[in-house]
């Protein structure tokens, strides 16, 4: 088991003849995901890395039967790409282009979130990975080991430093995804902490938030009523309110989105806050004895 | 991007929204021939700053006579006006100098992108003229809010039902929809991510003006904003935020003497987190962004060096994709290069951090293995 992608899943990559795109595939090859076929408009009929290109996703989906879609195409034109994934049926649509304009991210994400079948994770977002099995996105393949802890995070680098903290100790992962830090997201806490509710592989779920929004209190009301453990980590808790910190999300406005008000939501909602990554493993441990 | 607000109410002016007659001028000389040209009993000269507080900092004031037009402009161009909010206070070097208005009230209109709906919401209450967040915080019933659907517009009816909550009767409900809808539409030609016409006045006259607005366009949207972009004259409130933008680095000024540098937002802020739990005071939040290329190293160093108070600099590099003794590599590159004389803490760790730790053995720099390790180390280096 795990969530949302598996050895079955079959990745389009949207985005495949761009450098990132072209490494990115070669990267996820090479850790056992099965890359089906590539997408660049105009550059239909060409390989990349052993790959099929196709011109448009629906030909790529009627050829290759891809369910899963990873994008790196350019931000200007990245939310046309979401759009051209979802209306060809693509049911796991994974945006890791960054700098899309805001204003596209939201008819787009309205779009997607009214079909019932389609989810977007990201965009400006790692990807996911499930140990083993299959990585879409970014993530760097070696830090993962199989295993019992679900992880859902808002950034990229912290994500990889607690999957490294854990591996470490031999915690493996069922299956790690990142949402994003953009305010503007298609998979939030909420949308993933139940799949790794449901999901029988999993025992013990990361959620790796940050400062701005309420999406890490809205995850506490749900969390209530999980059987599962769940372990908080909050970055930015020392952040000066009003300011932007790198990630669009990250910016405490008029007392919304503060630390405290995350940490005293997980709390009260019974989840063990670690002050500092290192801690994390600890704290699974601790979870996952009892 | 911040639009100053004689930009803004350009904007608005282009989609048909009233906004007060006036120019903007750098010269006391101009702003009395604008007085001149505008020929109304009274003129308000407004100092051009990005700023809270800008009427309380003397950033606004009256004038009853082009003479005294010319006098108030050179008190308020090139001094350093002050408020509590901007404590460290900004200079103007524009004024604008508009019509002076009756007003009879003030009422509040806002757009801004929303995450917790996910949409565009708009705003609107009774009680403009002062800080919405503090009308917000004391009295949110005063706020009639929308999220617009974003695949169907603003229409006339959730517009109308939005005055309708906001307490506005029927006449000036009919009055306020086109307005309302004329600032939704600008929102979106400009690629705002937000845009406030407070207060937005109802005139003695009767009349619906927008007497102030703000509007910050998204950044990742400047390139199809082309008109804007070249029009980008943000005073920055901190000299060297500004340079930082200029090079395209996510770099805030935190104030402390710690200087932090490293690869991705979130880990960089649990940095920052890590040095003010080991006591140590953060100077500022770099993310280097992926990789860690010489040039790039050697354009966020600068960066974090341009702060004076900076007594050390602690790296934080997560080895991913980008192996760990490439990332040292091109930390020593750059460094090579550059004469930084104070103490450099560089923790690495991720895929072969090992190899790129040794790498650094021998050199000046402090190899570290652990994010606490490295902030203890640091914080200690400069108590």
């Amino acid at each position: 088991m795990a969530i949302l992608i598996d050895n079955q899943s079959k990745v389009l990559v949207q985005g495949i003849t761009g450098s990132e795109g072209k490494f990115h595939t070669q990267q996820m090859i090479a850790y056992g995901t099965r890359v089906v076929g590539g997408v660049t408009p105009g550059k239909g009929g060409s390989e990349v890395e052993g790959v099929p290109v196709f011109d448009t996703v629906r030909q790529a989906v009627e050829q290759t039967q891809a369910n899963v879609s990873c994008i790196f195409v350019p931000a200007p034109f990245a939310a046309d790409a979401i759009l051209e994934a979802a209306d060809a049926g693509i049911a796991l649509i994974v945006c890791i282009t960054e700098g899309i304009p805001i204003q596209d991210m939201v008819r787009v994400n309205e779009y997607v979130a009214n079909l019932p079948n389609t989810r977007l994770i990201g965009p400006n977002c790692p990807g996911l990975t499930t140990p083993g099995q299959c990585k879409v996105g970014i993530m760097p393949g070696d830090l993962f080991q199989p295993g019992e802890v679900g992880i859902v995070s808002r950034s990229g680098t912290l994500t990889y430093e607690i999957v490294n903290e854990l591996s470490k100790v031999g915690l493996g992962q069922s299956s790690c995804v990142g949402i994003g830090g953009d305010p503007i997201i298609g998979t939030t806490f909420i949308d993933v902490i139940p799949m790794f509710e449901a999901d029988p592989q999993t025992k013990v779920v990361v959620l790796s938030g940050e400062i701005g929004g309420s999406d890490e209190e809205n995850a506490a009301e749900y969390i209530k009523t999980m059987t599962k453990p769940v372990i908080g980590f909050i970055s930015g808790r020392t952040a000066p309110p009003g300011k932007r910190m790198g990630h669009a999300g990250a910016i405490i406005s008029g007392g919304k989105g503060s630390p405290q008000s995350k940490v005293d939501a997980l709390t009260a909602a019974g989840v063990p806050i670690a002050d500092t990554p290192a801690d994390i493993p600890a704290l699974v441990q601790r979870a996952l004895s009892l | 991007m911040k639009l100053q607000e004689y930009q803004a109410k350009q904007v608005l002016r282009d989609m048909g929204i009233p906004v007060p007659n006036g120019e903007v001028t750098g010269t006391p000389h101009g702003a009395r021939a604008i007085a001149e040209r505008l020929s109304k009993p009274v003129v308000v000269v407004k100092a051009q700053v990005q700023m809270g507080g800008r009427g309380k900092a003397g950033g606004i004031k009256l004038a009853k006579s082009p003479e005294e037009a010319e006098t108030v402009a050179g008190e308020i161009l090139g001094k350093r006006l002050i408020s509590p909010q901007n404590p460290d206070g900004m200079v103007a070097d524009k004024v604008l100098v508009e019509e002076g208005i009756s007003i009879d009230q003030e009422y509040y209109l806002g757009i801004t992108v929303d995450r917790d709906t996910q949409r565009n919401v708009l705003m609107i209450s009774r009680q403009g003229g002062m800080d919405i967040e503090e009308v917000a915080a004391k009295d949110p019933d005063a706020i009639a809010t929308l999220p617009v659907d974003p695949l169907l517009g603003l229409t006339d009816y959730k517009a109308r039902e939005t005055l309708y909550d906001a307490g506005f009767d029927h006449a000036l409900t009919n009055k306020l929809v086109p307005f309302v809808k004329g600032l939704y539409r600008a929102y979106l030609t400009v690629d705002a991510n937000l845009a406030e016409i407070n207060p937005c006045v109802l005139t003695a006259e009767g009349g619906i003006i927008a007497a102030d607005a703000k509007i910050n366009i998204d950044d990742n949207a400047l390139y199809r904003q082309k008109r804007l972009a070249s029009m980008q004259e943000e005073n920055a409130e901190d000299p060297i935020e500004a340079e930082a933008m200029k090079r395209g680095i996510a770099y805030v000024r935190l104030g402390g003497n710690v200087g932090i540098l490293g690869n991705g937002a979130g880990l960089v802020m649990c940095t920052v987190d890590e040095v003010a739990r080991a006591g140590g005071k953060p100077a500022n939040f770099l993310d280097v962004g992926g990789g860690a290329k010489a040039d790039q190293v050697r354009n966020a160093v600068e960066i974090v060096m341009m702060d004076p108070n900076v007594k050390g600099l602690l790296f934080n590099i997560f080895g991913g994709i980008t192996r760990g003794d490439e990332v040292a590599k091109g930390i020593l590159e750059a460094l090579q290069s550059m004469n930084i004389q104070v103490p450099i803490v560089v923790r690495l760790a991720g895929t072969r951090s090992e190899e790129g730790l040794k790498l650094l053995e021998g050199t000046p720099l402090i190899p570290v293995g652990s994010m606490q390790e490295a902030a203890r180390k640091i914080v200690e280096l400069c108590a």
